[in-house]
């Protein structure tokens, strides 16, 4: 049985300006130890799903669908059944070190707090428990180093604090979201190469979402593709970069530019993105997309596997027009 | 070979620091920003500014354009130094060049209409226009950059960032300068908005011969349109060569490590990839390191790098370094 089944999740806001229909129909299975990385653009979900499995939605955020985790359904369970799970079983790595951290608390304090109130440490044992987790994310000396405040670490250095807190009560998942959006790109491959090391170390299931699809091809196993609150396609890493069949993953490799290839010129996707606002009708990509007909506009291709482990939402997938 | 648009010659910023610590009389402490950049730039060429975040190149743009004070000399093709010139000598040369930043909602005002926005510097540099030709000529740049011309009496707020970043472009190009210069202008963007901004780029420069500075984090951005690559570290100049040959070739340790460091869209290439860990934190640029100031992360430092700063070398492919070219990358 997977570790963690989301079934038909769909997320919704209310605003003045009417229902904004975030994320629409997910479904995806986690297993044991494996490395999922979801991919989009802004706005098209990716965040705010995994929010709502943590319960961490904005108080206008409504939830629809399942999402099993051990048996429980992590959106129906209480808020205190779910603050057990929560830091313990599921933790999360924020993109932004700074605003996620508290810039009032020393990193012993905060990373001790963790410990007394999920494993029921004193504190003496869970600032010793911390600093061996510095240890394990590699912060030089850890032990003076507990003592400071969020501000007096660099960029790279504070979200190793933020990875080494969510690691504290080994959980079985981390998701960690754009964990290195906000850093340089050398810093990119401190992080990603730490976090690569824990998750083998650990053993752990991790979910990776991410804007960059450089990062997933060098972190995960698997990955799913969002466009406007709905999965496009997923698949294993390998078959998803070389054969993309879903045409809005197709023109999302195309329009990266690349450091290892000469390109003539870059395949921009047209259009803009899709206004999450109102009811969606048909495929949220219909609109940008260069192979899509009338249907497409009008019914929404519902998620279909297709090939071992790939499937797509698509009516007209690359292969089949073009053959 | 033509006559350069636009040449910087050991250019240099500096800030004076008081830290929180200091009594009132202490003399303030300098911040070298940036420290001896030198470079020059032909018509019609592109040069790509990369460095990570505090390595200086958005202090060097706006040192150029006399948003910030700055020494050494800045020469313009008819051979005026511009960093010498007065503000209302300066005005003359405001309008051909011109700028696009990062932040493309921020960068334009909330309570102005497009319209207004893209009129603006046409008011300040063509103060004899009449309003029809302004209104023409706004009309032909936003149709240029695609922008609708029944959007002119909208406000930002009501497009998305790729349509602000081309409102940002509009109003830059409708002086006609001849150097622009552009500060991020895409790592704000989503992939696919982005290649859509890099794509227009490519499309002006070639029709209206535009000079251009690029500006970016993004070393695969940067290699798509860059002639000329220049990195920076710390404030001052690492490696400097031609596109092709610094992304085929690259000489400085530190141009290596950020080149090995950039994910590549591709499984297979990412598992055979090996990464140039470059050990610890960017140094403090109140306190640089002595001698060549990438030495305390460089995988190659020797003795000698700590003693003497490295020259910089002449040629088309110049580095920075004692062992230029010596170190190999691993494969």
């Amino acid at each position: 049985m997977a570790l963690l089944d989301v079934k038909d999740l769909s997320v919704r806001f209310d605003t003045p300006e009417g229902d904004i229909h975030a994320v629409n129909g997910v479904s995806f299975s986690l297993e044991k130890g494996e490395t999922l990385g979801i991919v989009g653009e802004s706005g098209s979900g990716k965040s705010q799903l995994n929010f709502a499995l943590l319960g961490l939605l904005a108080k206008n955020g409504h939830t629809t669908g399942q999402a099993l985790f051990d048996g429980q359904d992590l959106l129906s369970i209480s808020e205190r059944k779910l603050n057990q799970i929560r830091a313990n079983r599921i933790a999360m790595v924020f993109q932004d070190p700074m605003t996620s951290l508290n810039p009032y608390m020393r990193i012993s304090d905060q990373m001790a707090e963790v410990l007394m109130l999920h494993k029921g440490l004193s504190k003496r044992a869970a600032i010793a428990e911390s600093v061996a987790m510095l240890d394990a994310v590699k912060i030089p000396d850890a032990k003076t180093r507990v003592r400071l405040y969020p501000h007096e670490f660099s960029g790279g250095m504070r979200q190793r604090v933020m990875i080494a807190m969510s690691l504290l009560c080994h959980p079985e998942v981390l998701i960690a979201d754009e964990p290195t959006t906000a850093l340089d790109v050398t810093v990119q491959a401190q992080i990603m190469e730490l976090l690569a090391e824990l998750q083998r170390e650990f053993g752990m299931a991790t979910i990776l979402i991410t804007h960059d699809l450089g990062v997933v091809a060098g972190f995960c196993e698997r990955a799913i593709v969002m466009y406007g609150g709905r999965i496009m396609e997923k698949a294993p890493v390998d078959p998803l970069f070389e054969a993309p069949t879903h045409p809005y993953t197709r023109g999302l490799l195309d329009a990266i530019p690349r450091v290892d290839e000469d390109q003539e010129s870059l395949h921009a996707i047209p259009g803009n993105p899709p206004n999450m606002t109102g009811a969606p009708k048909g495929c949220p990509f219909a609109p940008r997309c260069a192979l899509a007909d009338d249907r497409c506009r009008v019914e929404t291709p519902a998620l279909m596997e297709f090939a071992e482990g790939r499937a797509r939402a698509c009516f007209r997938p690359i292969e089949e027009v073009a053959a | 070979m033509s006559y350069p648009l636009i040449e910087a010659r050991d250019v240099r910023v500096s800030f004076d620091i008081h830290r929180p610590s200091d009594l009132p009389w202490t003399p303030p402490a300098k911040l070298h920003a940036v420290n001896g950049v030198s470079f020059s730039l032909e018509p019609g060429q592109t040069l790509g500014i990369v460095g990570e975040s505090g390595c200086g190149k958005s202090t060097l743009a706006r040192a150029l354009i006399r948003m910030l004070p700055a020494s050494g000399q800045v020469i313009w093709e008819d051979g005026t130094d511009l960093l010498t010139l007065s503000p209302r000598q300066m005005l003359k040369y405001r309008s051909q060049i011109q700028m696009i930043f990062q932040d493309p909602l921020a960068s334009l005002n909330p309570r102005m209409t497009v319209g207004d926005i893209i009129s603006e510097p046409l008011r300040t540099h063509r103060p004899d226009m009449s309003s029809k030709e302004r209104k023409e000529k706004v009309r032909a740049v936003m149709e240029r950059v695609g922008l609708l011309p029944n959007q002119i009496n909208r406000y930002p707020h009501e497009f998305s960032g790729g349509q602000c970043q081309r409102i940002g472009i509009a109003r830059a190009l409708v002086v006609e300068p001849k150097l622009l210069i552009c500060d991020e202008p895409v790592s704000a963007l989503d992939v696919s908005i982005q290649a859509q901004v890099i794509g227009l780029l490519e499309e002006l420069r070639r029709d209206l011969g535009l000079t251009i500075i690029f500006i970016a984090h993004d070393l695969s951005v940067v290699k798509h349109l860059s002639d000329e690559v220049m990195v920076l570290y710390l404030g001052r100049m690492m490696e400097k060569a031609s596109s092709d040959a610094l992304f085929a070739d690259p000489r400085h340790p530190y141009t290596q490590a950020l080149l090995s460091a950039v994910p590549i869209p591709d499984p297979q290439v990412e598992k055979g990839k090996k990464v140039i860990a470059l050990d610890g934190d960017l140094p403090s640029p109140m306190a640089p390191p002595s001698g060549c100031v990438f030495r305390t992360r460089c995988p190659h430092a020797q003795a000698i790098c700590e003693t003497a700063p490295p020259e910089d070398l002449c040629g088309t492919h110049q580095t920075s370094c004692h062992f230029a070219g010596k170190t190999v990358v691993p494969a």
